[in-house]
């Protein structure tokens, strides 16, 4: 591992990877227009920009899996071409996809061994692996089997598996996403080390904080273009925000005459076995919710938020009606659509396919969840000019950008689609609103108004559970927030005990009354 | 320059419509090409098929008798492909139909039961034929059963059941040992429009399940749902619409409307229960449902056309010879073709350029 350090300790004048004016068009679309960048050994490289800016096209043209119609990319000033990942990793090129590739029933060193070029015994390359973990605190039983790891340990097997090939260059597709803060800053450590031995790295995020506190320059992407190139430490995370939006990003703001008033969603000791085998079975689950309130629930993804919004939905049903009550009615063996007919409202995380049909129009999306109640429907007929009006409505209030007045859903950007969705529940007035990840995937603009959106909701005296992985998103809307770990939640925390710090213990699996955190051995 | 095949933001309309016609232009071109190899000159054969049927009273009536099962049953199997439930067995549901229909045919027969035969009939030829299409949807729902499996064995079962029939405890004791019931009574057959044609009230009938399919699935709930099972089933079930209801509900519409077209063509143009009522209209329904994009208007005029292949193949086998097979291969290549112009409606072909270098350069 000490090769680099002997190899090139100084950084040398010529970077290590320069693309020059790169360019990638699908069709009529151009992801990347004529980007530069150069990275340089021992520095961290961020790459910032919203969803879709181009920053996955970028990298997936570094690591050679897609081919730039124009441009060229240069590895210490020499031109090259690559055919495919095989001839990056062969150069030096590493790269850590966002969705993991292992395979759950195998073993980390079976998984780390699929993964390699190399030819050496399976024997030698377990003990490789077992060396190259220790050597960067990054803990792994190579003889367990992957369905039994966490979220940050499966990372960990990706990490492993590309120092052992060890690159001098390697790509991070936003590491943090599925990290509890803990986890994450274990990784800071971890890379500051690879930065040291004089590797370099390009680190994609939207996370600015952490790209304040880690990264060494920055570029920023913007709808294809690049917009910036900086120093992100002499920068301030809404300087930064402002250069990925292009413009100044609103801040969202409580009335402040906000009345909590009486319970209206209560789920009382909700115990549910997964659909599938690879479900989460929900136990103990209790909560109550007043009106005038906005619940989070924070969790790494996976640990039983679909299992919950499906329970609360009524999209699964549950033996005892008791268990979820919507303004002290017990429904919880009531469908989705009676429960609409009470007064709630659901959003879920899945916005294609889930919260619309992809290939109707907006106004037969609609119709989906307004048939429920409502005027839509008559003695079976559909009214299609109120179909309509539900689709101006919620452009005109949530200034849904779209082509023409009704599309299909698909035709939308990510932004303007959810806004349609949060904004056709919202528009229904309801009682109890239940949201997955309300602004995944979707530009900040958007973000602003749809959290916007939810405060004022609470503020006209609804109840709102919102799930998310984001914990800035839910620390600045939420009143109280759980964190849902192995299908069971914890106790809500206050808007003011809930640091990050806790709220990260808590996603890690850790009780709060628990002073040791199970992390530390590791670090 | 490259031809690549690139998503379309939005289904195209135009191509929607467009398509069925690029499908019947590519099947009249590979058909031309099928008769020159049979030996025979490709424009006349064109002409006897689809010309000379159109010419005459007497074809232009058959063309509406035969155009009437395919449409009822097609209209029928739209409904079950549109809320992705796939009954390929509607041949089987309109030999029960018309086993059903004719049972009541033969109870009666000479008796001096009234007016309530034929209605009675038609009843319990769509109801049978629900039931029989149920069997598979009822496993599909119960068990995971592949429907596209259990609804075409049905066929083999009921094609069978009918032939026991009419060779055994119904066969007409006058019929010179002929398999087939005797001719039914006049107040056990559908009545014909015009006096001494071919044309009968069935045909009535066909139009009116054509326009309650067009109003239902445009204008009401339920259309709505099948429409939403079908194209999205995750947000159909966050709609709150059951898929398993809506497959026993499609197939028992369809195995009713199968059933309903048996009975007619037994106690219509037929007259008597017998093997062979019905040339496959059961399975070229199928074709005619996606030749008419699973729309009512649509399935109206591939009905239409699909009926003028069977008349117009029957032709072209007495004045030149072709085989009567020709066109089954016929209705398959058209089938093919539909299929495949489908891909047009999301998906369009576009000419780029790229420069691709291989090599470390």
């Amino acid at each position: 591992m000490s090769e680099l350090l002997s190899d090139d300790p100084s950084r040398s004048d010529t970077p290590l990877l320069q693309a020059l004016g790169l360019t990638k068009r699908y069709g009529a679309f151009v992801a990347n227009d004529a980007i530069d960048i150069e990275v340089c050994g021992g520095q961290i490289h961020a790459l910032l920009g919203e969803n879709g800016a181009g920053k996955s096209t970028l990298v997936k043209a570094i690591y050679g899996l897609i081919q730039p119609d124009s441009g060229e990319l240069r590895w210490q000033g020499q031109r090259i071409v690559l055919a495919g990942p095989a001839q990056a990793r062969a150069l030096g090129i590493g790269m850590v996809f966002q969705h993991f590739s292992l395979f759950e029933n195998l073993t980390v060193a079976e998984n780390v061994a699929l993964g390699l070029d190399g030819r050496e015994s399976f024997k030698a390359m377990s003990a490789r692996l077992d060396e190259v973990a220790r050597a960067y605190g990054l803990p792994l039983d190579p003889k367990r089997e992957v369905w039994q790891l966490s979220v940050g340990e499966r990372q960990r097997i990706e990490i492993v598996r590309v120092l052992m090939q060890n690159p001098k260059f390697l790509i991070l597709d936003e590491p943090t996403a599925v990290l509890t803060p803990q986890e994450a800053d274990q990784l800071f450590v971890v890379l500051k080390r690879l930065r040291a031995e004089g590797r370099a790295i390009l680190y994609i995020s939207h996370k600015l904080e952490e790209v304040k506190l880690l990264c060494d320059t920055a570029t920023v992407l913007r709808a294809g273009r690049k917009v910036a190139a900086c120093d992100p430490r002499q920068e301030t995370a809404a300087s930064l925000a402002r250069m990925m939006v292009g413009t100044e990003v609103k801040e969202v703001k409580a009335a402040g005459t906000r009345r909590i008033t009486v319970p209206r969603l209560v789920v009382n000791d909700l115990n549910l076995a997964p659909e599938d085998t690879h479900g989460v079975r929900l136990r103990q689950i209790s909560l109550e919710l007043k009106g005038g309130e906005i619940f989070g629930i924070a969790g790494v993804a996976g640990n039983g938020q679909d299992e919950l919004f499906a329970a609360l939905s009524g999209e699964r049903l549950v033996r005892e009606p008791g268990t979820v009550v919507i303004d002290g009615i017990a429904c919880g063996h009531l469908s989705i659509t009676q429960r609409r007919r009470l007064g709630a409202a659901f959003v879920p995380e899945e916005r294609l396919g889930h919260g619309t049909a992809p290939r109707m129009k907006l106004s037969e999306n609609a119709l989906l969840t307004g048939h429920a109640a409502g005027d839509m429907v008559h003695h079976g007929f559909v009214d299609a000019a109120a179909t309509l009006r539900a689709v101006d409505r919620a452009t005109k209030t949530f200034d849904v950008r779209k082509a023409k007045r009704d599309p299909e859903a698909a035709s939308l950007s990510g932004g303007n689609l959810q806004k349609f969705v949060v904004g056709r529940e919202i528009l229904r007035g309801p009682a109890v609103l239940i949201v997955n990840q309300p602004t995944w995937g979707v530009d900040a603009g958007a973000a602003a108004v749809i959290r916007q959106a939810l405060l004022d909701l609470a503020d006209a005296g609804a109840a709102v559970l919102v799930t998310s992985q984001d914990l800035d998103e839910l620390i600045e809307i939420a009143d109280r927030i759980a964190v849902m770990f192995h299908g069971r939640l914890s106790a809500p925390l206050s808007r003011a005990e809930a640091t990050r710090e806790k709220l990260g213990l808590l996603m890690g699996g850790s009780s709060i009354a628990d002073k040791e955190p199970v992390h530390a051995a590791g670090a | 320059m490259q031809l690549v095949l690139e998503k379309r933001l939005e289904q195209s309309r135009t191509i929607a419509l467009v398509s069925p016609l690029i499908a019947i232009a590519l099947t009249l071109l590979t058909m031309s090409i099928l008769f020159v190899l049979l030996g025979k000159n490709p424009l006349l054969a064109l002409g006897v098929y689809f010309i000379d049927p159109l010419t005459d009273g007497y074809s232009l009536q058959e063309i509406a008798v035969k155009a009437t099962p395919l449409v009822m049953i097609a209209i029928g199997l739209s409904l079950c492909y549109l809320a992705n439930a796939w009954n390929i067995g509607a041949e089987g549901q309109l030999l029960i139909g018309a086993v059903a229909g004719s049972w009541i045919a033969v109870k009666t027969q000479g008796t001096d039961a009234g007016h309530w035969v034929l209605p009675a009939m038609l009843l319990a030829g769509a109801v049978a034929g629900a039931l029989y299409a149920l069997i598979p949807a009822l496993c599909r729902v119960k068990f995971g059963a592949s429907e596209i499996l259990t609804s075409l064995m049905l066929v083999y079962v009921a094609d069978l059941l009918l032939d026991y029939l009419v060779r055994g405890p119904w066969r007409d004791p006058a019929g010179f040992n002929f398999p087939t019931t005797a001719e039914f009574d006049p107040v056990a057959t559908v009545p014909v429009l015009i006096e001494g044609g071919r044309l009968h009230l069935g045909s009535l009938i066909a139009l009116l399940v054509v326009a309650s399919a067009f109003v239902v699935l445009g204008r009401t709930i339920m259309g709505f749902e099948i429409r939403v099972v079908g194209a999205a089933p995750r947000a159909a079930r966050f709609a709150g619409f059951n898929a398993d209801h809506l497959i026993l509900l499609t197939f028992a519409i369809s195995g009713a409307l199968a059933g309903l077209a048996g009975i007619i063509e037994v106690a219509g143009p037929i007259g008597h229960l017998q093997p062979g009522i019905s040339p496959g209209y059961g399975f070229t329904a199928i074709i005619v449902a996606f030749l008419g994009r699973l729309n009512p208007v649509g399935i109206l005029i591939a009905g239409l056309f699909l009926a003028l292949t069977f008349i117009g193949g029957e032709q072209a086998q007495i004045t030149m010879k072709i085989p009567l097979d020709v066109t089954k291969v016929f209705q398959g290549i058209l089938l093919f073709y539909v299929l495949a112009c489908d891909s047009f409606i999301l998906y369009r072909f576009r000419l780029v350029s790229r420069q691709v270098t291989h090599g470390i350069g």
